[in-house]
């Protein structure tokens, strides 16, 4: 277990959700809000450690006289605010836009993701054979990383890793626009040309397995990916004396990937190549 | 930061074209060439903080060298990059960002030729057609199909831009195939365009406020502008003082002539009243709503009015910078405006101490790319700012937090030129004009199947059938849009609708930004609707879900029902609805929000497909 900082006391704020009193620390967003109340509003490309970007609108809500519909990551919650989580209206919008995302997008490494479409009901075939899909190769150039984008959502949670929010590398952006929006390095070249220092911070955050981890994208493809016969062992890196917490996920007695704590003081869920993708040394058994 | 580049290097062209912007480089840190590295180099390194906050300087940049070469290579951006300290992946995101902008090899010369609503109805995919045939394959000239040019009132309209130092532009509107292929081919002999005048079929009648100088004034003159009362709404707002200007623009009833309809006064306040600095005056001359070309024209015809109107704005809202964003489609507007900017610079109009009051404020041209989201008031501050132009979630709302993090005042160029007349006749006499709750005269683009079609200044309260019969309304007529593509189709029995926001509003429609074209039945009206529908899957930043992945999926849908009607469409339509309720409801921006407007007027009130 990590310890994590209690941080400065904040004044609570009062508003309703669903007609209920809710309390919460003042800068709190609704999401914060409906998660502490018990209520599923579902996310994707929100993010734990990263500014929200509300690009998904998946977790929409209603506010009282809000002319549109809130995106509940990212508004801060307001005193008096009145809102409603589950109205038809924010329903629809959930359902419209897990249509449109599965409709164009592989979502089947999504978390979650399944359980939404069946409970909102959508049919993302009803926009017919012919509907516009990505339908992308996905791009190995490298031992470590496999990007994906046949399963990108756009929600940009990469590029703020990579970027100002985390690991100030810049080597991600947005390139194109609208639905030929994608996400690339500088002038779309392969990642080994590009600024990428391999932190894997990106595959930390990506919330649909359009970035992964060599070693899992080729697992799935030989489909001895197994989840249920991984186990997940927190230590601490060796490399230096930082002390980051690593996670390694272990299947068959091997490491198949290595994540980091979100929840840690230090790392925030960060790391660096050694740290995420040096590993080989402990299974190397020749 | 520390930033990769790659290995590619910039032409000496490429590089002149960024050094003549940006000045040669001080160090090998930021690309001067490394056999000049001087000692201090070694010791020191440039850049940091200092350099990035030269990044609102890309854009300009991306200018610069598409101007000079036509397109941007690698070496090019990278070399960009060292002098802005910007990431190159993201500069690469800013320049895949702007339709006017290539990072793929492609001819010097470019010609837009415009296939929007207006010129689609003037025969804009015959004209292409022509174009292409006549052009054919190594001509040395990308015809490029694209969005309106904003010429609505000469449709069809072709633009042409040839890379070189300096760039040469030429317009052919109303174009031909012969004229577009000569301005593509030779833009330096292409024929002068008609005067901005011409675009106003009432222009000198002297009942005109807001357009009373178009035609009557030389574009060029300040001292011609001041001779026909130029400066005297300046000379009145310093005696008012800023507060005073603001309770006159309030006590008139200004409402921002964009298409949301906010009172004026009481964002200058707002702004006016932060207590954060510096303040920014940002004008909003981007206008690409299809059908809107009322602010070119007043550009093109009144230039100073505007560094006049932005000057008081500045002024009666603390700001010391403003902040003229034009759309870079049009390419005179930006001559007349850099123009008058230069003039009233050196005549003391502008600069540290405006008319000898000490208050210092000047103007800088920033020039759009290709994007119409960039209209939208957040999109354009990170357009500015060298980001994409994606928008901003709101709150925090622009008079808090706005260009560059300060608080902003934004207004489009029609709003600003009505706080002249607001000066100059005085809050009650102005508010007299138009209706209890629309105040003042209002400009409306008319366009499409007309006599006359034009800019036409009314008092709010007219009514659309008095409006369109100044304009010579043809027999036939099928529909109206009103508002342009984001706005909403009218029928031909409803033309008694008054042209007020509370009017249009109550009728269940919108004045937006006061477009209104004329539909009459030769105009397919399926092929309209797509055309609406592409124009919106192009435009979309692509940000957000509904708005990038729904108006892919209604364009879809509209091929789908392109010939069909009744029960066949039904499905369809159903779909449509529900994509569009949801694109209304959960868009990040107007753009997602609006887009469906069109089309779900053209199904409810036109009956499109029944």
């Amino acid at each position: 277990m990590t310890v994590t900082p209690l941080g400065i006391p904040r004044r609570l704020l009062e508003f309703t959700i669903d007609g209920e009193e809710a309390r919460v620390p003042e800068g709190s967003t609704i999401l914060d809000a409906c998660r502490a109340a018990g209520k599923d509003i579902p996310t994707l490309c929100q993010g734990d450690t990263l500014t929200p970007k509300n690009a998904c609108r998946v977790c929409v809500v209603e506010v009282e006289g809000s002319r549109t519909l809130v995106p509940a990551c990212s508004r801060t919650a307001e005193p008096g605010m009145e809102v409603r989580t589950d109205t038809e209206r924010a329903r629809h919008s959930r359902k419209i836009v897990l249509e449109l995302l599965a409709s164009s997008v592989d979502l089947s490494t999504t978390p979650r993701v399944a359980e939404w479409i069946k409970e909102y009901e959508a049919e993302p075939d009803r926009f017919g054979p012919d509907a516009a899909r990505l339908n992308e190769e996905p791009k190995i150039d490298n031992d470590l990383y496999v990007r994906d984008y046949d399963k990108c959502i756009l929600c940009y949670k990469c590029v703020d890793a990579c970027g100002d929010q985390w690991q100030n590398t810049f080597a991600i952006s947005v390139t194109g626009r609208g639905f030929d929006a994608r996400i690339a390095v500088e002038h779309d070249a392969p990642l080994t040309d590009s600024a990428c220092v391999y932190c894997g911070n990106c595959i930390e955050v990506c919330p649909t397995g359009a970035l992964s981890f060599k070693s899992e994208f080729d697992m799935r493809a030989a489909g001895t990916w197994d989840e249920s016969a991984q186990t997940e062992t927190t230590t601490v890196c060796a490399y230096c004396g930082v002390g980051c917490n690593l996670t390694l996920h272990v299947q068959d007695n091997e490491i198949v990937k290595v994540t980091s704590p979100h929840d840690n003081p230090v790392t925030h869920g960060n790391l660096c190549i050694k740290g995420r993708f040096g590993y080989q040394h402990v299974q190397n058994r020749g | 930061m520390d930033l990769h580049f790659g290995d590619s290097k910039p032409t000496d062209e490429e590089r002149a074209a960024v050094d003549a912007l940006l000045g040669p480089p001080d160090s090998s840190w930021e690309g001067a060439d490394r056999d000049e590295m001087r000692a201090a180099d070694l010791r020191w390194a440039r850049g940091g903080r200092a350099a990035r906050d030269r990044r609102d300087q890309l854009l300009p940049g991306l200018h610069a060298i598409n101007d000079r070469i036509g397109w941007i290579s690698e070496g090019a951006l990278d070399y960009l990059c060292r002098r802005l300290t910007v990431p190159p992946a993201q500069a690469y995101g800013v320049a895949t960002f702007y339709a006017m902008f290539s990072v793929k090899p492609r001819p010097a010369t470019v010609l837009h030729v415009c296939t929007d609503l207006a010129c689609a109805a003037a025969g804009a995919s015959e004209l292409c057609a022509g174009i292409e045939s006549r052009l054919g394959l190594g001509s040395g000239v990308s015809v490029e199909r694209g969005p309106c040019l904003g010429l609505c009132e000469r449709a069809p309209a072709a633009l042409a831009i040839r890379a070189g130092d300096p760039v040469r532009t030429a317009v052919s509107a109303p174009a031909t195939v012969e004229q577009a292929v000569l301005a593509a081919s030779a833009p330096d002999s292409a024929p002068e365009e008609p005067a901005a005048a011409m675009a106003v079929p009432q222009a000198g009648d002297p009942a005109l406020t807001l357009l009373r100088r178009v035609g009557v004034v030389d574009p060029s003159s300040l001292d011609d502008y001041r001779a026909h009362g130029g400066y005297t709404a300046l000379r009145r707002a310093f005696e008012l003082g800023p507060a005073g200007v603001i309770r006159e623009v309030t006590d008139s009833g200004l409402v921002g002539r964009g298409g949301a309809a906010f009172p004026t006064g009481r964002k200058w306040q707002a702004t006016a009243s932060q207590p954060d600095h510096p303040h920014y005056l940002v004008c909003n001359a981007d206008e690409s709503e299809p059908g809107t070309f009322k602010d070119r024209v007043l550009m093109e015809g009144d230039p100073y009015a505007l560094v006049e109107a932005m000057t008081i704005a500045g002024y009666a809202t603390g700001a010391h910078q403003g902040y003229l964003y034009l759309r870079g489609e049009y390419p005179r507007a930006i001559r007349r405006m850099r123009h008058a900017l230069d003039q009233a610079r050196a005549r003391g109009l502008l600069g540290d101490d405006v008319l000898g009051q000490g208050y210092a404020f000047d103007i800088e041209i920033r020039r759009g790319a290709g994007a119409y989201i960039c209209g939208e008031e957040t999109a354009l501050f990170n357009s500015i700012e060298g980001h994409r132009g994606e928008p901003r979630s709101k709150p925090p709302f622009p008079v808090e937090k706005g260009l560059f993090g300060k608080p902003t005042v934004e207004n489009n160029v029609e709003t600003l030129v009505n706080v002249l007349p607001v000066l100059m006749m005085g809050a009650p006499a102005y508010a007299a004009i138009g209706t209890e709750r629309s105040t003042g005269p209002k400009l409306f683009c008319v366009s499409g199947t007309v006599e006359r079609p034009g800019i036409y200044e009314l008092p709010f309260g007219a009514t659309l059938g008095e409006l369109l019969e100044l304009a010579g309304v043809r027999a036939g007529l099928r529909a109206v849009l009103l508002g342009g593509a984001a706005g909403g189709f009218v029928r031909p029995d409803e033309l008694d609708i008054p042209l007020t926001f509370e009017g249009t509003r109550e009728a269940g429609t919108t004045l937006g930004s006061g477009v209104v074209m004329a539909f009459d039945d030769t105009v397919p009206l399926p092929r309209l609707l797509l055309r609406i529908a592409e124009f919106f899957r192009d435009e979309s930043c692509g940000q957000c879900v509904p708005c990038r992945v729904g108006t892919v999926r209604q364009e879809e849908a509209l091929h789908r029902i392109a010939d069909r009607a009744g029960a066949a469409a039904a499905d369809d339509i159903a779909l449509l609805r529900e994509v569009g309720r949801a694109m209304r409801d959960a868009s990040i921006c107007g753009l997602g929000q609006t887009a469906w407007n069109a089309v779900e007027s053209a199904i409810d009130r036109l009956g499109a497909y029944e």
